[in-house]
């Protein structure tokens, strides 16, 4: 008997996966990281792993507060010239100081025509050093959102980029490869030790962070694990100690696991739909002449036959929230008052339809994406039967993203699918500027289908340099409200962050759907 | 086709032979039942809007908590699973069926032709051949998927997906066969008394049919019973990268897909029907070539 | 044989033409690298500008002739997801695929062969009629669907295997291998099983058939009447002969498990060609998808040409009719 139980050890000890020591932390998620040069991608998965090694100027606090990083102070000396004090004796991850010029050659770096992610930082104009350890940010033009801006600004080490031939990003279009891509030297509380892409990327605890470490992590393991069954099995079976997401419907499973437990929480990303406000007639029914959606009982028809309690019980699990309007309550501008949905009601909705000139219905399109938001394809094929019992013949399109979201640009789509966040900056200007202010050059870029009011079109402009917060927010939430009582988008629901853990891992899930490694703990 | 060419004698051998008669009658029943989907079915699941969500996820109607309505219990959209299994092989055998037939019908002849030419003929139309292999069906649909998409409007674009996936399989399969029936006519129509029928001045095309073809029909045969199960399965890894049936008309392999992605939240019902009804098929669909293709062997009898 | 080889490179060369125009032509089709790239909430004018940048807003056939002027310099350009040069990332992740294409294939060679000759020998056994079915179920199962239950089976139930990823592999060169270390060899199992089944069983049924076939011809009857050894028979004089259509089908089928490795690595994490290709569909990431399809296609064009030199070896028949 003896003999057996050491043969079962044995076995256990050979299959079973590696034992790690208590304070490495394995994390599975989704996706890989696409770089690891901070100003050449524009995803924000990207952005919140590449933050465990960089740092920006300012950061998010656990309640996503502003808080002094690398710089301790900042002042605005002018209209258009904020001033930032740096922080003193930080060291980057090779051993080179902390100073004014890496923050001059980041900004520039950053504000090159070449790099991916220079609309992160569209306000700046120039950066000057003052002295070693002060800089002045040039503006374009006075700029509320500034602190926003520059909490996704990693600064990079001048030294290195230089000693690197790394100081202008890489390019796709001339097929300019930086060293920066496959190295990085950063600031931040994690150390790049070595990566495989889509296999594994190791971070070390930077012994000499500048901050107090609050995390007792001395390795993370991240793994991309794209498919979810796979990504929940290698929770199940102890290869990892996190996964993010976790699929909704697995929850039950996972939760019955021993050791595992499952973490949701609202996120601030709302779902919606966009409608046809501008063509003639619909694109899933050319020849007709007409477009039902112009007319407001329509779309309030097409909001009111939708049953989101349903929807959000059956679909999400009961994780989602409702939503009313186009963003979430954490974000800046949101009013509780206005976050009302019209009830579910199809008798009037099919009643609104009749009014509208529609009793036997209409054809239209409804596009979705399959592959990017929460059980995407399942809530559009729930709206799309609903719909069909008020009356309205759906054609349903289900895509990845890759199809998808070209073809809602081209402004080809009736009713389409789409999930806004308002990152980086968490402000409800965000879908003001982009969604639903009238397209023409900055303005509208999410605004394919022709909505327009002049009145948001008004706030959009004056609120890009509206300094009085209070005042820019009285702005913005008049135009969200707008926006929501005209029908501009039929808002769903903030679809929930859905994560996985061991029982031994501590996690904070920020509602920005953020990793910060550096608040997390292994017992 | 066949039965109204078989001659008596495979008729009785047909009789006589147990695995034959099982693995057809259980064929024709799930043929039969798939195509006669509106009558055979109690529900209409590709009909948008007569399903309710607050029907989903219903165990099937033999469990604790299963509703009498729906036998084989309900998917995540309140749909009867019995009658989508039915809906989604009628999708799925039309795709098989269209795309074994045409690779096949195309494959062999163009295989015959280039074995007994040889010379530029064979060459052209094996690197023909080997263009298309070098594209994989995978990527050939995303291709035409894609094609389709920029050139069918919109309305047609859902109704066109079966056609797609058709083409998109057939397209690279039929080179299987070109190849496999070139080999074998390469080998035969250097044989002795293959010559000799030249010299004398056999037409060609009698020759094939009478010589070359026999001794092909075996090896298509294999492929063909093989392929139908494979066009339904690359039917379903298609749905699995995205480019399959849309999901108001799953087939068998789409359906499978979806419930595949509940393995782990205890509705299994959701993929353990599909795939039995998916299992079941191919294996009577192969049960009943392999016979045949034993039964056609002329060595064997 | 020589002027043999020779033609069949020069129709090599023209295929490999061939398969660059299409492939070109098929990433017009899958997405719009545009919206893939820019922010979320950038505004029609960045998105403009990115589309001038990267050359999209030109017709077709300039964009063709600047592909192929790079082409022609051995440059197969940058990633539009994670801007790297797209020949580092195909070297980086050669090795994973081809090594799971190699045990796919050694394993359904080494278990389809003697499967095929048993069921074909013993032809109305119960023995060969159990194999035959469970290797029919076997296959009707998507491959999608194998792989997850493998993974549930011998990762979540009983912690045997792992679910995912390639375990720690060992650098030689530029060759990352997996065959060196014990995680390797464990890592490989479920995705090159996944990946084999359905080649395991093809092997299987034909070489039944021509097993079958050989078995009932005068040779193998005379050889059976001299009382020669039935090993022998089966496999020195008949399986000998009935190798040829599986010379054929597996030199084919590896281009087909090379690209089928895109399920089976999606499903395992599995760092290949597949799981790249995968991403940049998604992405419309044009220089891997297309760097991918000519390797790809290449590929195939070799494996093609040296099954038909193979063919030449095997079967002597062939040789009076090619010299």
């Amino acid at each position: 008997m003896g003999r057996t139980l050491m043969m079962t050890a044995a076995a256990v000890a050979l299959f079973s996966a590696s034992a790690a020591d208590a304070e490495t932390l394995r994390w599975a998620n989704d996706g890989d990281i696409l770089t690891l040069d901070p100003y050449a991608h524009t995803e924000s998965f990207t952005s919140s792993f590449l933050h465990h090694i960089y740092e920006p100027l300012v950061r998010r606090d656990e309640n996503l507060e502003f808080e002094p990083a690398l710089a301790v102070s900042w002042e605005l000396v002018e209209p258009t010239r904020a001033r930032f004090n740096l922080r003193e004796g930080v060291t980057f991850h090779n051993g080179n100081p902390f100073t004014a010029d890496d923050v001059v050659a980041s900004v520039e770096r950053l504000i090159h025509p070449d790099a991916r992610a220079r609309g992160n930082l569209s306000a700046v104009k120039a950066a000057e050093k003052v002295d070693d350890l002060t800089v002045d940010l040039v503006l374009n033009a006075p700029t509320p959102l500034l602190l926003n801006d520059l909490s996704g600004v990693f600064i990079m080490d001048a030294e290195w980029m230089e000693a690197n031939d790394a100081l202008t990003p890489g390019n796709t279009t001339t097929g300019t490869v930086t060293y920066a891509s496959d190295h990085t030297n950063g600031t931040g509380p994690f150390v790049l030790e070595s990566r495989t892409p889509d296999a594994k990327t190791v971070l070390l605890a930077n012994e000499g962070w500048w901050d107090t470490p609050k995390h007792n992590i001395t390795t993370i393991e991240f793994t991309p694990i794209g498919s979810d069954a796979t990504r929940v099995a290698a929770l199940l079976s102890g290869e990892v100690d996190v996964i993010t997401p976790a699929p909704l419907q697995d929850t039950a499973r996972l939760e019955a696991a021993d050791g595992v437990v499952a973490l949701q929480n609202p996120s601030l990303r709302t779902i919606m739909l966009g409608l046809n406000h501008g063509d003639d007639e619909l694109d899933a029914a050319p020849g007709t002449g007409f477009n039902p959606t112009k007319d407001i009982r329509v779309r309030e028809a097409l909001w009111r036959a939708i049953d989101m309690d349903a929807i959000v019980e059956k679909v999400m699990r009961g994780k989602a929230r409702v939503a009313g309007l186009m963003i979430a309550p954490p974000i800046a501008g949101y009013v509780a008052e206005d976050d009302v949905k019209p009830q579910y009601d199809p008798e009037m909705a099919a009643a609104l339809l009749a009014e509208a000139g529609y009793p036997d219905g209409f054809t239209m399109g409804l596009d979705c994406t399959n592959d990017r938001y929460v059980n995407d394809e399942e809530i559009c094929l729930a709206i799309a039967s609903m719909w069909q019992q008020i009356g309205v013949d759906v054609k349903l399109t289900t895509q990845t993203k890759g199809n998808h979201f070209p073809k809602v640009d081209r402004g080809e789509t009736d009713a389409y699918m789409i999930g806004w966040a308002t990152l980086p900056a968490m402000d409800g200007y965000s879908p003001v500027r982009a969604m639903i202010a009238s397209r023409d050059g900055e303005f509208g870029g999410n605004n394919p289908n022709g909505y327009s009011n002049e009145r948001i079109d008004e706030i959009a402009r004056l609120a890009a340099s509206e300094t009085d917060n209070e005042k820019r927010l009285a702005m913005i939430s008049e135009a969200i409200k707008i926006a929501k009582d005209e029908i501009a988008f039929i808002p769903l629901h903030q679809q929930p962050l859905s994560w996985a853990a061991r029982d031994n891992v501590e996690l904070i899930q920020f509602p920005d759907n953020y990793f910060r490694a550096w608040h997390y703990k292994v017992n | 086709m066949i039965a109204a060419a078989a001659p008596p004698a495979l008729w009785r051998a047909f009789f006589r032979s147990p695995k034959a008669m099982v693995s057809a009658a259980g064929a024709l029943l799930l043929i039969g039942a798939a195509f006669l989907a509106p009558i055979t079915a109690p529900h209409e699941p590709f009909t948008l809007g007569t399903f309710n969500l607050m029907d989903s996820e219903l165990p099937p109607a033999f469990m604790a908590g299963g509703d009498p309505r729906f036998l084989l219990g309900t998917d995540m959209q309140g749909r009867d699973v019995f009658s989508a299994i039915l809906y989604g092989m009628r999708i799925s055998l039309t795709v098989g069926f269209l795309a074994v037939t045409i690779s096949a019908a195309v494959g062999t002849l163009i295989g015959l032709v280039a074995g007994y030419r040889g010379g530029l003929l064979d060459a052209v139309l094996m690197r023909l051949a080997d263009v298309i292999l070098s594209f994989p069906t995978i990527l050939i649909a995303l291709l035409i998927a894609g094609i389709a998409r920029a050139a069918l409007p919109q309305a047609a674009a859902g109704e066109a997906a079966i056609a797609v996936l058709v083409f998109a399989i057939a397209i690279n399969e039929w080179t299987q066969y070109a190849r496999t029936v070139r080999g074998q006519t390469m080998v035969e129509a250097r044989l002795d008394y293959v010559k000799a029928a030249r010299v004398t001045g056999v037409a060609d095309g009698t020759i094939l049919r009478r010589h070359v073809l026999p001794n092909v029909v075996s090896p298509v045969i294999v492929i063909a019973t093989i392929n139908l199960a494979l066009a339904i399965l690359a039917e379903a890894t298609l749905s699995f990268l995205g480019v399959g049936m849309p999901p108001t008309s799953p087939s068998l392999g789409t359906l499978i897909r979806i419930g595949n992605e509940n393995l782990f939240s205890g509705v299994w019902w959701v993929v353990v029907f599909p795939a039995a009804a998916l299992v079941l098929l191919v294996l009577c669909v192969n049960l009943f070539g392999d016979w045949l293709r034993d039964a056609l062997n002329p060595r064997l009898n | 044989m020589i002027p043999f080889i020779a033609r069949r490179l020069a129709q090599a060369a023209v295929v490999v033409l061939a398969i660059a125009i299409l492939s070109f032509v098929m990433f017009r089709y899958v997405g719009d690298p545009v919206a893939a790239m820019s922010r979320e909430d950038a505004s029609v004018s960045e998105r403009e500008e990115l589309r001038t940048a990267l050359g999209l807003d030109q017709p077709v056939v300039v964009q063709f002739w600047h592909f192929l002027g790079r082409l022609a310099d051995g440059d197969f350009g940058v990633s539009y997801r994670t801007q790297r040069p797209v020949a580092d990332m195909i070297a980086e992740r050669l090795p994973a695929t081809l090594e799971l294409v190699l045990m796919a294939t050694v394993l359904s060679l080494a278990v389809g062969i003697p499967l095929g000759v048993l069921t074909a020998v013993h032809r109305t056994g119960w023995m060969a009629t159990f194999v035959q079915s469970v290797s029919l179920v076997g296959i009707s199962v998507p491959t999608f669907v194998t792989g997850i239950m493998l993974i549930l089976l011998f990762s979540v139930t009983l912690r045997w295997l792992p679910s995912f990823g390639r375990g720690e592999t060992v650098d030689i060169g530029f060759w990352s291998t997996g065959f060196l270390t014990v995680s390797g060899w464990r890592a490989l199992i479920l995705p090159s099983l996944t990946l084999a089944l359905y080649q395991m069983t093809l092997i299987m049924r034909l070489v039944r058939a021509e097993m079958i076939d050989i078995l009932s011809t005068d040779y193998v009857r005379f050889a059976q009447a001299r009382g020669l050894p039935a090993g022998f028979i089966h496999y020195r004089l008949a399986l000998k002969n009935a190798l040829m259509p599986v010379i054929t089908i597996t030199g084919m089928q590896i281009g087909g498990l090379i690209a089928f490795a895109v399920v089976t690595e999606t499903v395992f994490q599995w760092p290949g060609l597949g799981l790249l290709f995968i991403q940049a569909v998604s992405f419309a990431d044009v220089p891997v998808m297309a760097a991918y399809l000519l390797f790809v296609g290449l590929l195939f064009v070799a494996l093609n040409a040296i099954v038909d030199i193979v063919y030449l070896i095997v079967d002597p028949r062939l040789r009076s009719g090619q010299s």
